[in-house]
């Protein structure tokens, strides 16, 4: 590992100043990634700018009926809250869904949407990769991309990012809250990460130095029927192959009324369903429109030869996931 | 790089000049002497160098000790207390929750961790209903457990010494 230097900033203006200074400095959230990174040379900073000292680690009701979240709060905190698992069990579920206890335990809101694929070529610094050194190559497209991208992948990327949480926050229409060198702002999700295109490099619309302060999650009354579910190689402590986070509201007749749904593990982004959801709305909560609603998102998939099972699975787990929820309703 | 810290492991202080790129599984082991927690995969994916920072279950191999300098920290040396062994080291010990060993002391902790957890009402990936308090049956604790490997495959013990505890 690259030797570095250690700083725990007073507060989140010197945390930005201290990277916004073009340095090789990095943010240290939990660690539970960038550690791991850095042992396997694929991260190499000069400096560590430890926040979680500064980034907020509480959860508050905003006026309005939402939830902001501190970008410090740590995962197994935001999965226990009282009022995530009421108000959004889609959340709650979502992270519980992921990692270990353990790395719950350490791993941060923040860190969490931050954290960078999986794809075995990225974490590998002997093979070429695009988004780990932009120019050299996806040995993934021909080689192994079982557990990779049939949405929205280019020819330089056919990553997916491995959160589940960011999976929910994307349905929900979380806002996520950013101290930057030029001040504060906002960037609502799925907004917050970009498709590869042509810099793979590049996993969010964060600029360097940016910080990460909050997640608010907006008032959604109807995301008390809610639901994460997630499709993996084994039964806990595994990435997703594919996950979908789903809220679905019925009217007196049985119809959807309103709805919200998003993909996990199938693109480099948490991938919004917004034909389904279109399809969906007014339709009779049936598993025959489940389907062709399903079917509306899944036509746009461009699937690799390895991993075009993953098509049918979006499809079934969707439509599995809304008869559930219609079935509660 | 190098810092000069205290760390604070099993309510004993030790002043340390550590490399910025320390893991605190490593200082445990290679500068404390503090050799129960072990290694395995040192990726954060196997559990065995489990420990406890601020009665919180975490991986101490992906755990840098520069920022843990001001928590105090619990590894399998300290799960004993002055009436000797701790209920789940005992409970271990009862249903052979063990072959080799080598992931026990991580188990430990980790369970140890993970009752505080349920006794919070921390629900879990396998909680029927997210918002209410989860019951922890052998199904629950197979979930919690699952950042814990196994090689020998002794989890029908584990799981029932955990079991035994939490009743």
């Amino acid at each position: 590992m690259r030797p570095f230097a250690y700083e725990r900033p007073a507060d989140v203006r010197s945390a930005v100043a201290t990277l916004g200074a073009g340095t090789d400095a990095m943010y240290l959230g939990g660690g539970t990634n960038l550690v791991d990174l850095m042992r396997l040379g694929v991260a190499e900073p000069g400096t560590l700018v430890d926040v979680t000292r500064v980034t907020p680690a509480a959860i508050e009701e905003t006026p309005d009926g939402g939830l902001l979240i501190g970008a410090g709060v740590r995962n197994g905190d935001l999965a226990a809250h009282p009022l995530v698992r009421r108000r959004y069990p889609v959340l709650a579920q979502a992270v519980l869904s992921g990692a270990s206890g353990q790395i719950r335990n350490m791993a941060t809101v923040g860190g969490n949407l931050l954290q960078r694929t999986r794809c075995s070529y990225f974490q590998d610094v002997t093979k070429p990769c695009n988004k780990r050194s932009p120019g050299s190559g996806c040995p993934a497209r021909t080689g192994d991309h079982r557990n990779l991208a049939i949405f929205g992948h280019s020819e330089s990327c056919v990553a997916t990012h491995p959160s589940d949480m960011a999976v929910a926050l994307a349905a929900l229409g979380a806002v996520v809250h950013v101290e930057g060198p030029g001040g504060a702002r906002t960037v609502p999700m799925p907004g917050l990460h970009r498709l590869p295109g042509e810099d793979p490099s590049r996993d969010t619309v964060l600029e360097p130095g940016d910080l990460i302060t909050a997640v608010e999650v907006p008032a959604l009354p109807l995301a008390a029927r809610s639901r994460y579910r997630k499709a993996r190689d084994r039964a806990s402590f595994s990435f997703a192959v594919v996950s979908v986070a789903a809220v679905l509201e019925l009217d007196g007749e049985r119809r959807v009324r309103d709805c919200r749904i998003a993909f996990g593990a199938v693109a480099h982004v948490p991938w919004r369903a917004g034909s389904a959801e279109a399809a969906l709305r007014g339709a009779p909560a049936t598993v025959e429109e489940f389907a062709r609603a399903a079917d509306a998102e899944v036509r746009g998939a461009r699937p690799l030869p390895l991993n075009a099972f993953k098509v049918p699975l979006a499809h079934n787990l969707l439509v599995r996931v809304l008869a559930d929820l219609a079935e509660t309703s | 790089m190098t810092v000069d810290l205290q760390l604070s492991v099993n309510e004993q202080i030790y002043p340390l000049t550590v490399d910025t790129r320390e893991t605190l599984l490593d200082t445990l082991r290679e500068r404390l002497d503090l050799a129960g927690s072990k290694k395995g995969c040192d990726h954060g994916q196997c559990g065995s160098c489990t420990v406890l920072v601020d009665g919180r279950r975490v991986k101490s191999c992906l755990t840098l000790t520069v920022t843990v300098d001001d928590q105090p920290i619990t590894t399998v040396e300290g799960l004993a207390g002055e009436d000797g062994l701790h209920p789940l080291q005992r409970a271990f010990i009862e249903h052979d929750a063990f072959q080799c060993g080598y992931c026990t002391p991580g188990q430990l902790c980790s369970a140890a961790g993970m009752l505080a957890e349920a006794a919070r009402g921390w629900p879990s990936a396998v909680t029927p209903d997210v918002a209410a308090d989860p019951v922890l049956g052998e199904e629950e604790i197979r979930e919690r457990m699952s950042g814990n490997l196994c090689r020998c495959g002794a989890y029908p013990g584990i799981v029932a010494a955990i079991e035994e505890v939490a009743r």
